[in-house]
């Protein structure tokens, strides 16, 4: 009898529902993932990924099924574990008449983070934010506030990471950068990183597995190197095009 | 995790960054009370070189005025630091962190405090420079008036806050509004006799109604009327813990209908 404890998942989502009014969003999907583990979660616009990341992160309560980080349920036990947590995205910015360490700062004690200013000085010598830290984010580069997002986002040292888009509209270089940034912060703190993202190259570079959504299920699961295999493809992009335009063989799954 | 005076004193500090970062904010915050002040304080002393009976009730305008204001400018900071979130497009960041939502009201709180003392302490010390009217020598009188008008404020201010993140900033003008709404009703100029009777009852239903009729008695018959401040204040208990309930039950519906996410239109 193998004796090895199974791990308890970082994040596990039980039959997600989640409908509007007539309009199902997320279908009722199931997933796991275990600590340490960074998981690409993809799909075209409308898929449901932004749905299902926005439950996970507490600010969305399901129609059925549950979701459970580092064990609490969300949203009603959120508070158990928020402080564990943080996220990236797109599509909330940080106050722009703020300097960058007056928000790192709101930020940090807002997390309960100890010994600030020794975080901030961190985060600014790994991010490159140094020169940066006194002016207003509202006067710095897309690519600059970026890299400010992201130190908002590790401030607090989380052991969950959600990432909604974390290089869109950024040049290929910076991008490079922050992906490679965040492959080190995850590797070192052992954290577990669901990552939603248009851009393949990223997802094959950062992820271990690779969770396909379509109209909110799940239509593949797999590692990028089987489902380059499965599919007959040279990268994930082609992948992508065969599972939104419904070509390919989609692994048996049950969402 | 408890209630955390830190996470509080993190959105006060917040709040007070922008603020300090922004000088038409805080201009904003004296301009109008001065314009108010101003305007019905030179209106009372026309009328009193016309009026003997204004002689005798001399400020009453201006002491008005001036609790009108902090009424109306104490909803209005508690609802601005909430909608600065909207508009900066923050209050992903804010819901997702371990902030709770009392911590939440509490710094709104606050704030609406800060933002109100920036506001009417010039204005009241102009008003003894140009009208001779102290609203301080009000003393303890003023301490009760100002309790009962804050916590009518804030209980408006929650449940303008809860309407917003249910409904959006297409609830930004309830923010701008939703006093005036009171202003006729809870007789800031006028005793509570003039109006109609069946429009009474709804006046007395208001606790602020009751702060103003307790200044007409001070600044008229000189008394201080604590019944009439008890009574406002067992109707702004009501009141805040309404405010408070429908702020949980609006919170719940948004996280419900995703609007925590679209805070938009």
């Amino acid at each position: 009898m193998d004796a090895t404890p199974v791990p308890v998942p970082a994040i596990s989502v039980d039959r997600l529902v989640k409908i509007y009014g007539q309009t199902t969003a997320v279908g009722g999907i199931s997933f796991d993932l275990r600590p340490g583990t960074i998981t690409g979660l993809l799909g075209g616009n409308g898929a449901g990924k932004s749905t299902t990341i926005a439950v996970i992160m507490g600010l969305l309560t399901p129609t059925s099924g549950t979701v459970r980080v580092l064990g609490a349920e969300m949203p009603r036990q959120r508070y158990q574990v928020l402080h564990r947590m943080n996220f990236e995205s797109p599509y909330v910015d940080m106050p722009m008449r703020l300097t960058v360490r007056q928000n790192l700062r709101v930020f940090g004690e807002l997390y309960g983070v100890a010994d600030l200013p020794a975080r901030i000085a961190q985060l600014a010598a790994d991010l490159e934010l140094r020169e940066l830290l006194d002016r207003p984010v509202g006067k710095l580069s897309a690519g600059q506030k970026t890299r400010v997002s992201v130190a908002k986002s590790l401030i607090n040292n989380p052991e969950v990471l959600l990432l909604d888009e974390p290089t869109a509209s950024l040049d290929p270089d910076t991008a490079d950068w922050v992906r490679g940034h965040l492959e080190r912060y995850c590797h070192g703190r052992n954290a577990t990183v669901l990552l939603a993202s248009h851009n393949m190259s990223e997802v094959e570079r950062l992820c271990e597995r690779v969770i396909m959504m379509k109209k909110g299920l799940i239509v593949d699961d797999d590692t990028p190197q089987r489902l380059l295999a499965r599919y007959g493809r040279e990268d994930l992009e082609e992948v992508f095009l065969d599972i939104a335009r419904g070509r390919g063989k989609a692994r048996e799954l049950v969402s | 995790m408890e209630f955390s005076l830190r996470r509080v004193a993190a959105m006060v500090r917040r709040y007070w960054y922008l603020l300090r970062s922004s000088w038409p904010r805080i201009l904003d915050l004296i301009y109008w009370p001065m314009v108010q002040m101003l305007m019905w304080g030179f209106l009372q002393t026309y009328i009193q070189q016309n009026a003997g009976f204004f002689v005798q009730a001399g400020g009453v305008f201006i002491g008005a005025v001036l609790l009108w204001d902090i009424l109306f400018r104490g909803q209005l900071g508690f609802s601005i630091s909430f909608l600065e979130e909207m508009y900066a497009r923050n209050l992903g960041n804010i819901m997702m962190s371990p902030l709770r939502p009392a911590e939440f009201i509490a710094a709104l709180m606050t704030m609406s405090v800060i933002r109100l003392a920036i506001g009417m302490v010039p204005v009241t010390l102009m008003a003894i420079a140009f009208f001779g009217f102290n609203l301080w020598s009000l003393g303890l009188a003023l301490a009760a008036f100002f309790m009962n008008l804050m916590l009518t404020s804030w209980a408006i201010g929650i449940l303008v806050a809860g309407l917003l993140l249910r409904n959006g900033l297409g609830a930004e003008t309830l923010a701008w509004t939703f006093m005036f709404l009171l202003l006729p009703l809870c007789c800031v100029y006028y005793p509570v006799s003039v109006l109609p009777m069946w429009l009474q009852w709804i006046a007395w239903a208001l606790p602020p109604t009751y702060v103003f009729e307790g200044m007409r008695a001070l600044l008229i018959d000189h008394v201080f009327r604590a019944d009439l401040m008890l009574q406002a204040l067992t109707l702004n208990a009501v009141l805040f813990a309404a405010g408070c309930i429908a702020f949980a039950v609006l919170l719940r519906s948004a996280r419900r209908q995703g609007t925590l996410l679209q805070t938009g239109e």
